[in-house]
């Protein structure tokens, strides 16, 4: 590699740095949602009971391995704060969106997804949520939380989705 | 089986299914007689152009494909434009091998009932050669002419001319070149067909997926829906012009069908669950696919006349991408019942479930050729992604293409040629470079070609023949 081409590419890092930064000033809240991980203090200007309260407070989402969609004891636990969330948020309504990694085939990644989604609502169910209140739905491997093409990517993509409806 | 003294008396039955751009028009064929069909072979022990595929796999076939003559203006270009399309499906066949007209000899004027100079033609090493022309019949119709010739011999192998509107060019030339297939190879071609599939654009966390229709060689490209829900697994009606595919309109994933004529979507069915993977029956009487449910997903048969559904599996399992045997009385399918995804054969009743795939790796979306001889599929092993292809038993199998991701093969009318996608990792967080594209293969696994179409492009289906 040339010293020249090398020059442009610290160039464009430090210009995709820069982009990157003006976007989590604009949604700092985004980043946060992405991890997942719940905290109890609650930021003041989230609503008790919203889908940023889930996302930010609760966690809104579970993970599994690959082509599996048996529930860790990381995503138990975050189910049972979900679980919770919904008894005292009785009149809130979610949806859970069951998702895959993007190295399966499409078809059995709608269904694959939908297993995972299921298997997130009848946790929530046996724990007391009612099922009336819970829809689900797959997106396969079409819509990845993260686009990049490598295992910390596709582990992210493995999930299930909980958010208001 | 080419009896050739019948050849020009050949008549084609045109126009039973007109899709889109094909639309109202009529096309008209008739079969060109004149004194030179009777012309006695100029040399009747000679070798002949017309051979069979797998030979033509060594040795495609040399072809000379002069511009068919115009008389002027619009007639001109047509003859050209039709000549190249007609060179461009022989050659992207890899059965034919098109010689470069800057070689040839003679630069074909006059009539095209005009005995061709057949020396001059194997001079330039052609074994077949086409001539003909374009005459414009009033505003907006036009007459082509086309004659196939055998160059050793020094017969001429078909005649016919189609009568068409103007704007029906490309299907004129799509269907001379299946005349040529078929005449020279002994079976059908696949040129005159489309090819429906998904669109992609955008960003890959908020992708938009159109559905799209184009000719087999990526022209006519039309985007059938606007991207407002996202459109999966189009799938070809056998007589109709009429596609199934996946919807997710209004966040209820379903199966619908999509009415070329009408543009009229219309939800399959009546199903608690998602509805995916759908395929018409070979008669076209009915549709089978898949409904999610608590532990997976199983298959169903739905009868198009009365909506009714037939429930086929019932494993506890993901059963999924369920496609008939051509003679409609088999199923091969996709299930994990086994632990990870395989390949399983049923009756079209659900019957005799039967595990045929027993590689290395999970196998996917299978689909039966037209020819009923062999399934190709998706593998998925050691990391890597693969198009195959097995005899209905399970024996056989042979990898046709590998890399890092393809999927979804469908096979041309004629059972010779898969197409399926492709798509390249991208790099970096938001995995730059990344595509995905159309590919095509001949069942070898020889002549692998990409599909140029306007965006990404994924899940593609080939129509039957569409004349």
């Amino acid at each position: 590699m040339s010293i020249k081409t090398m020059g442009t590419l610290k160039l464009l890092g430090a210009l995709s740095a820069v982009a990157l930064l003006a976007a989590c000033a604009d949604k700092p809240a985004t980043t946060a949602a992405a991890t997942g991980t719940g905290t109890t203090a609650m930021a003041p200007s989230i609503v008790p009971g919203s889908e940023e309260d889930l996302a930010k407070n609760v966690g809104d989402r579970v993970f599994f391995t690959f082509d599996k969609a048996a529930l860790s004891s990381d995503s138990k636990a975050t189910l049972d704060r979900q679980a919770a969330w919904l008894t005292k948020y009785a009149s809130v309504n979610v949806q859970i969106a069951g998702n895959c990694d993007e190295r399966g085939t499409e078809e059995y990644n709608i269904a694959l997804g939908q297993r995972r989604a299921n298997a997130a609502r009848d946790y929530l169910v046996a724990k007391g949520a009612a099922s009336a209140r819970i829809t689900t739905i797959s997106y396969g491997k079409d819509r990845p939380s993260v686009m990049g093409s490598d295992e910390t990517a596709w582990a992210k993509n493995r999930n299930a989705i909980t958010s208001v409806k | 089986m080419l009896n050739r003294s019948d050849a020009s008396m050949t008549n084609f039955c045109l126009g039973r299914r007109s899709l889109l751009a094909a639309g109202a028009t009529s096309l008209l064929a008739v079969p060109l007689r004149g004194a030179l069909a009777q012309t006695a072979p100029a040399n009747p022990g000679a070798p002949s152009a017309v051979i069979d595929v797998d030979r033509a796999r060594a040795a495609p076939i040399p072809i000379a494909i002069p511009a068919l003559s115009g008389a002027g203006g619009d007639t001109e270009r047509l003859g050209r434009d039709i000549a190249g399309v007609i060179t461009n499906n022989l050659a992207r066949s890899g059965l034919f091998r098109p010689i470069d007209q800057a070689g040839f000899i003679v630069s074909p004027t006059g009539n095209p009932g005009d005995l061709p100079n057949f020396q001059n033609w194997k001079a330039v090493g052609a074994q077949a050669v086409v001539t003909g022309k374009v005459e414009s019949e009033g505003a907006d119709k036009v007459r082509v002419e086309f004659r196939l010739w055998d160059v050793l011999p020094g017969t001429q192998i078909q005649g016919t001319a189609y009568t068409t509107t103007l704007s029906n060019w490309r299907r004129i030339a799509h269907i001379i070149s299946d005349v040529i297939y078929e005449r020279l190879l002994g079976e059908k071609g696949y040129f005159d067909t489309r090819i429906v599939y998904i669109a992609g654009s955008g960003p890959r966390d908020r992708r938009i997926k159109r559905l799209a229709i184009m000719d087999q060689d990526g022209e006519n490209n039309r985007f059938l829906t606007d991207g407002t829900f996202m459109a999966l697994t189009p799938r070809f009606h056998p007589t109709k012009d009429e596609i199934a595919f996946m919807s997710y309109a209004n966040d209820r994933p379903r199966v619908y069908l999509f009415d070329l004529g009408t543009g009229r979507q219309q939800v399959l069915g009546d199903f608690h669950g998602i509805t995916l993977s759908p395929r018409f029956s070979p008669d076209g009487s009915g549709v089978v696919m898949a409904q999610t449910d608590d532990a997976g997903s199983s298959i169903y048969a739905v009868d198009l006349a009365s909506h009714h559904s037939r429930r086929l599996t019932d494993s506890g399992a993901i059963d999924v991408s369920p496609c008939y045997s051509p003679d409609g009385s088999q199923i091969v399918f996709n299930s994990d019942r086994d632990g990870d995804q395989q390949l399983y054969l049923m009756g079209a009743d659900g019957s005799g479930v039967k595990r045929i795939s027993f590689g290395k790796g999970r196998y996917a979306t299978p689909v039966w050729s037209p020819r009923g001889d062999l399934v190709a599929f998706t593998r998925i092993s050691g990391g890597l992604f693969s198009i195959g292809v097995m005899h209905p038993d399970g024996s056989g199998e042979r990898i046709l293409s590998e890399s890092w991701y393809v999927e979804g093969p469908t096979f041309a009318p004629n059972g010779r040629v898969l197409m399926f996608w492709r798509e390249t990792q991208g790099v970096g967080p938001r995995a730059r470079g990344a595509t995905a594209k159309l590919v095509s293969i001949d069942i070898t696994g020889f002549n692998e070609r990409e599909v140029t179409t306007p965006t990404d492009a994924s899940d593609p289906a080939w129509s039957p023949l569409l004349s």
